[in-house]
């Protein structure tokens, strides 16, 4: 039952708090393409990968009191603070994860904007492509964003670090 | 004449119980439609298991393909000659409205969560493959199929072409939202679509909708919530996509312990190895399904000749509301409970969620989470739906996830009533 809400739950009690949504999308998605077992589908949308399925389990979580959410007023928008509370910890506490550890992975992730991990999520929705039509169709998609070929650059450096983190 | 201009010498006409006629005048639209793999949408239904709760809701994803294509047909019509649209997109954006669904399987949302498909993998192959499609589209002009399939995956450089097939606000929620509506035959689901495709409007990289508008648009978000409760989310139409899921896996379950099948479900076995190729996945429609369903009926397995039973003749399982975090404890002893009741209950107790649905509601969202509905002011500035309006604001804000619990109920009945684990077991379920 909710095994993969509980997967999620997983994630948040790795780390202290997520801050934007944006981010939290950009965030497990990349998880997926580091072979994270997470099951929600993605679709590309105008600002990258979504999932409209993670953000329903967001929601069901959060109306059950297993994560706590903020939201905050910035001046054109709303945005939005996860964490989970006592009661997500204890329904963990019922389940057996064979995740691998996701300590590392959110912390560079965390440290990084949402801009950025657009990009990096961005790439990787690509990968399939080789390396240059994959430059060519960020280019192409994210012309809005202004992307650099060193913003690029670090975006593959990225990767590869969190790919080798195991 | 280049392929992609010609006309036929007579516009066809499609009678059609939403839009009264769905019009095609160009003949690559024609000779599309005409092929196999479209013609197999014919066989697979709009609403899944819908049709177990609402009797009229018989209605294919052909219907539906349809009715897309004539919206953004209409629409391109109001966008001619406005700025930030370009008219060499026409054809390009009207196939993909028709093909959007291409690779829509048998009942596809539980086959596709226990396969671990995705039809718009399936989409893709169809438009790029060895497929009449493909040929079609390529006759168009050298890399036309990658285009349409762009558009579909979101990931054409035209955002505004996109966001007609796919965005808040778009052709293909227009069609399913009033569509349905029709066939289930609920009085909700309708909204003005002829005052919100004139007040519609082309940007740079999508479509908007002028302020004045707003109220029209107000409708459709209404509609679009009351249908997410009332069909897409109806508890009887879950019980039945609970009991086809279970099929599914117990098919696929005795299949991989070496199970004797009395009729070898031969159209299955490349979903349950692993990914079928394109021929399979088009070779397997409701019909066969069905099929399947009906004959295993008959299967020495207890399990999967009960749930095949359920499903055909729709003896579905009961549900209650359930709450995973206060009722986790009575999770786990209705577990051991339905095991020593001789119910297997990883088939019969199991709980279902409003994120195993494939549907949404507007959601606002936070900047850049998603691309919300737009509205465009007299000042050109754009603002985001629910800040000028009430309504969508509180229905934003609302609550809009359960989770219930589905059982055989009969099964239960049938049960002695000195037994004191079905004491027990009703006592957790019904206090």
């Amino acid at each position: 039952m909710l095994e993969n809400h509980a997967k999620l739950m997983q994630f948040f009690s790795s780390t202290e708090e997520i801050v934007g949504r944006k981010k939290l999308q950009k965030m497990i998605y990349i998880l997926k393409k580091c072979e994270v077992p997470f099951e929600e589908r993605y679709q590309f949308h105008f600002y990258g990968p979504y999932s409209e399925e993670l953000t329903l389990r967001i929601e069901e979580m959060c109306n059950l009191g297993f994560i706590s959410e903020e939201r905050e007023e910035k001046k054109n928008y709303y945005q939005y603070r996860y964490q989970i509370t006592e009661n997500g910890r204890e329904f963990l506490k019922h389940y057996d994860m064979d995740l691998p550890p996701l300590h590392d992975h959110i912390r560079e992730m965390n440290g990084r904007s949402s801009r950025f991990l657009e990009l990096v999520s961005t790439m990787l929705f690509f990968e399939d492509l080789p390396r240059e039509e994959i430059t060519e169709k960020v280019y192409a998609v994210k012309s809005t964003q202004n992307y650099t070929e060193e913003d690029i650059q670090d975006g593959w450096n990225f990767i590869e670090k969190l790919r080798g983190i195991h | 004449m280049d392929y992609r201009d010609e006309k036929l010498s007579e516009e066809k006409v499609f009678k059609d119980p939403v839009h009264r006629y769905v019009h095609v005048r160009d003949r690559v639209i024609w000779d599309l439609i005409g092929t196999s793999e479209f013609q197999r949408l014919r066989r697979i239904k709009q609403l899944g298991t819908s049709y177990l709760t609402f009797h009229g809701a018989e209605h294919s994803r052909f219907n539906h393909s349809l009715g897309v294509y004539e919206i953004v047909r209409r629409i391109i019509e109001n966008f001619k000659d406005r700025p930030n649209w370009d008219d060499e997109e026409r054809l390009l954006c009207l196939c993909a409205a028709l093909l959007h669904d291409l690779g829509h399987g048998p009942f596809s949302h539980s086959f596709e969560k226990v396969f671990k498909l995705d039809h718009e993998d399936y989409t893709q192959k169809i438009l790029l493959g060895d497929t009449e499609v493909n040929k079609i589209l390529n006759q168009v002009e050298e890399g036309f199929p990658k285009k349409v399939a762009d558009v579909i995956n979101k990931t054409y450089t035209n955002k505004l072409v996109v966001s007609l097939i796919s965005s808040q606000i778009d052709a293909d929620r227009m069609d399913y939202l009033q569509r349905d509506a029709y066939f289930t035959g609920v009085s909700y689901g309708h909204f003005d679509m002829e005052r919100i495709l004139r007040v519609m409007r082309p940007m740079e990289d999508q479509v908007v909708v002028k302020e004045s508008g707003m109220h029209a648009v107000e409708d459709y978000i209404m509609s679009r919530y009351q249908m997410y409760w009332q069909v897409y989310f109806h508890p009887v139409t879950r019980s039945a996509e609970v009991i086809l899921s279970k099929i599914l896996h117990r098919a696929k379950e005795l299949y991989e312990s070496g199970y004797t099948f009395k009729l070898k479900p031969t159209h299955f076995f490349s979903f349950f190895t692993g990914k079928p190729t394109l021929k399979e996945y088009l070779a397997l429609d409701e019909a066969v399904t069905l099929y399947y369903f009906q004959t295993w009926m008959e299967e020495e397995d207890p399990v999967l000749s009960d749930l095949c039973d359920r499903f055909v003749n729709r003896r579905l399982f009961k549900y209650i509301e359930f709450n995973p975090n206060s009722q986790m404890n009575q999770w786990m002893e209705l577990y051991k409970l339905f095991s020593k009741a001789g119910l297997n209950p990883d088939y019969y107790l199991v709980v279902d969620s409003s994120s195993d649905l494939p549907y949404d509601f507007y959601r606002p969202g936070e900047e850049e989470e998603r691309l919300p509905i737009h509205l465009l002011q007299p000042s050109q500035e754009l603002r985001e739906l629910s800040r000028l309006s009430d309504i969508v604001e509180a229905i934003s804000g609302k609550k809009r996830t359960d989770h219930k619990l589905y059982i055989p109920l009969d099964r239960l009945e049938e049960m002695s009533n000195r037994s004191k684990t079905k004491k027990r077991i009703m006592e957790i379920l019904y206090g």
